[in-house]
């Protein structure tokens, strides 16, 4: 029987390839995604079935779990003016320079009466030594807070600013706490505002389950 | 010295004639797995970063005016009270001093479903109302928890309502907590 030779040939593919394409694919991804704003202070939200997103630029107040309270303004384009604006209104006396520096810091965390000793720090005080602002029935400097940003905020889009107003607070924060800021908001003729929460799912066979609102 | 002997472990001895060469290892590494993993990390990427948008929940506040009080149907209203330890508390209607000790029941956020299912199909929906009252020492999660449980059994905005907590429901709070043993 004459030997018949199959011809044999590599099958071994070069893989270099695939892998630099991997790796840029990679990069890609990794630089191309937004970076989540510094979360400085670590909160644990609660979860709710709600299922509308959390805005990418917004007010938002955070509760800790001990119950201090702390204001990142996420609007860039009014944060000057609701600095000014609570400067002149509770006459804290910070001259253009100071309210510049003010301006750079990610939140607010101190009472009124703080901020002046504060800024001629060297260096910024970590969130976690921040005593947050007061929001205790007696003196609850989170009514000027608020009403600074809604003054700013007059001329606007009302609807624009509730969907901004975020409150965010820890699953163990307590009840009195979160109240005080609810008292912040009604003083100052806000009713509407949002929580941020992590998603769930809606419980199957509950009543909203069987029944989706329908979809506008 | 004139050739570089490639064998591995090369023997010291000459090769004869006939003597099969070592064979030569390959240099060829496998980038299989590698590209495996690079796929594996872009997956994570993609997936993460687009989970982690976190949601929000609407509030709904209604005006402190002191002028318009609510009047509430006694059948129709259900009233929830948040305590200490992620306890529920529930009355229908209003206290009865008399009757204090059968009204006042006591539950969990897993059953308080149900029961506010219950008074919603058994209740005409214009007499509806569930208070919602928190004790001082319930926590954040615990109020937004009862709110979501409003979401989810579809009672409409308008039909519940949260309020302050009144001396004597205090008190009973109190009482139970010592009752069953200070959680």
């Amino acid at each position: 029987m004459p030997k018949v030779k199959i011809p044999r040939k590599s099958t071994t593919i070069d893989m270099t390839a695939m892998c630099d394409v991997a790796f840029l694919l990679l990069s890609f991804f990794i630089l191309a995604t937004k970076q989540k704003p510094p979360e400085v202070l670590s909160v644990a939200p609660p979860s709710s079935i709600s299922a509308k997103a959390a805005p990418d630029k917004s007010i938002l107040i955070t509760l800790t779990k001990d119950g201090r309270a702390f204001i990142m303004l996420g609007d860039e384009t009014k944060k000057a003016d609701i600095l000014s604006n609570i400067n002149l209104a509770k006459g804290l006396n910070l001259s253009p320079a100071e309210l510049k520096k003010w301006e750079k810091s990610p939140f607010i965390g101190l009472p009124l009466n703080q901020i002046k000793s504060s800024l001629s720090l060297a260096s910024e005080i970590p969130a976690n030594k921040m005593p947050g602002i007061p929001t205790d029935s007696s003196r609850n400097e989170m009514i000027d807070w608020v009403k600074s940003i809604s003054n700013v905020y007059a001329g606007t889009d009302q609807r624009k600013l509730q969907e901004m107003l975020l409150v965010k607070g820890d699953n163990a924060a307590l009840y009195p706490a979160f109240k005080n800021i609810k008292q912040a908001f009604k003083k100052n003729e806000i009713f509407k505002f949002r929580i941020v929460t992590n998603g769930e799912a809606v419980p199957v066979g509950s009543e909203l389950y069987l029944n989706p609102p329908k979809a506008n | 010295m004139a050739e570089m002997d490639t064998s591995s472990g090369g023997g010291h001895h000459k090769k004869g004639p006939g003597v099969k060469k070592a064979k030569k290892l390959s240099t060829r590494v496998d980038l299989t797995p590698m590209v495996d993993l690079g796929f594996l990390l872009i997956t994570f990427f993609v997936f993460t970063t687009t989970m982690s948008q976190s949601t929000a929940m609407n509030m709904n506040e209604p005006k402190d005016d002191s002028t318009q009080v609510m009047k509430v149907k006694n059948s129709g209203a259900m009233t929830i009270l948040l305590g200490k330890g992620d306890q529920v508390y529930y009355y229908f209607g209003q206290l009865e001093v008399d009757k204090l000790s059968e009204q006042f029941k006591s539950t969990t956020f897993k059953q308080i479903r149900d029961i506010i299912v219950g008074k919603k199909k058994a209740t005409n929906i214009d007499d509806l109302m569930y208070i919602i009252k928190s004790d001082k020492q319930s926590t954040f999660k615990n109020a937004i928890d009862i709110l979501d449980e409003m979401s989810i059994c579809a009672v409409p905005p308008g039909h519940y309502a949260e309020v302050d907590m009144t001396a004597t429901e205090e008190l009973l709070i109190r009482k139970t907590e010592e009752a069953n043993g200070i959680k």
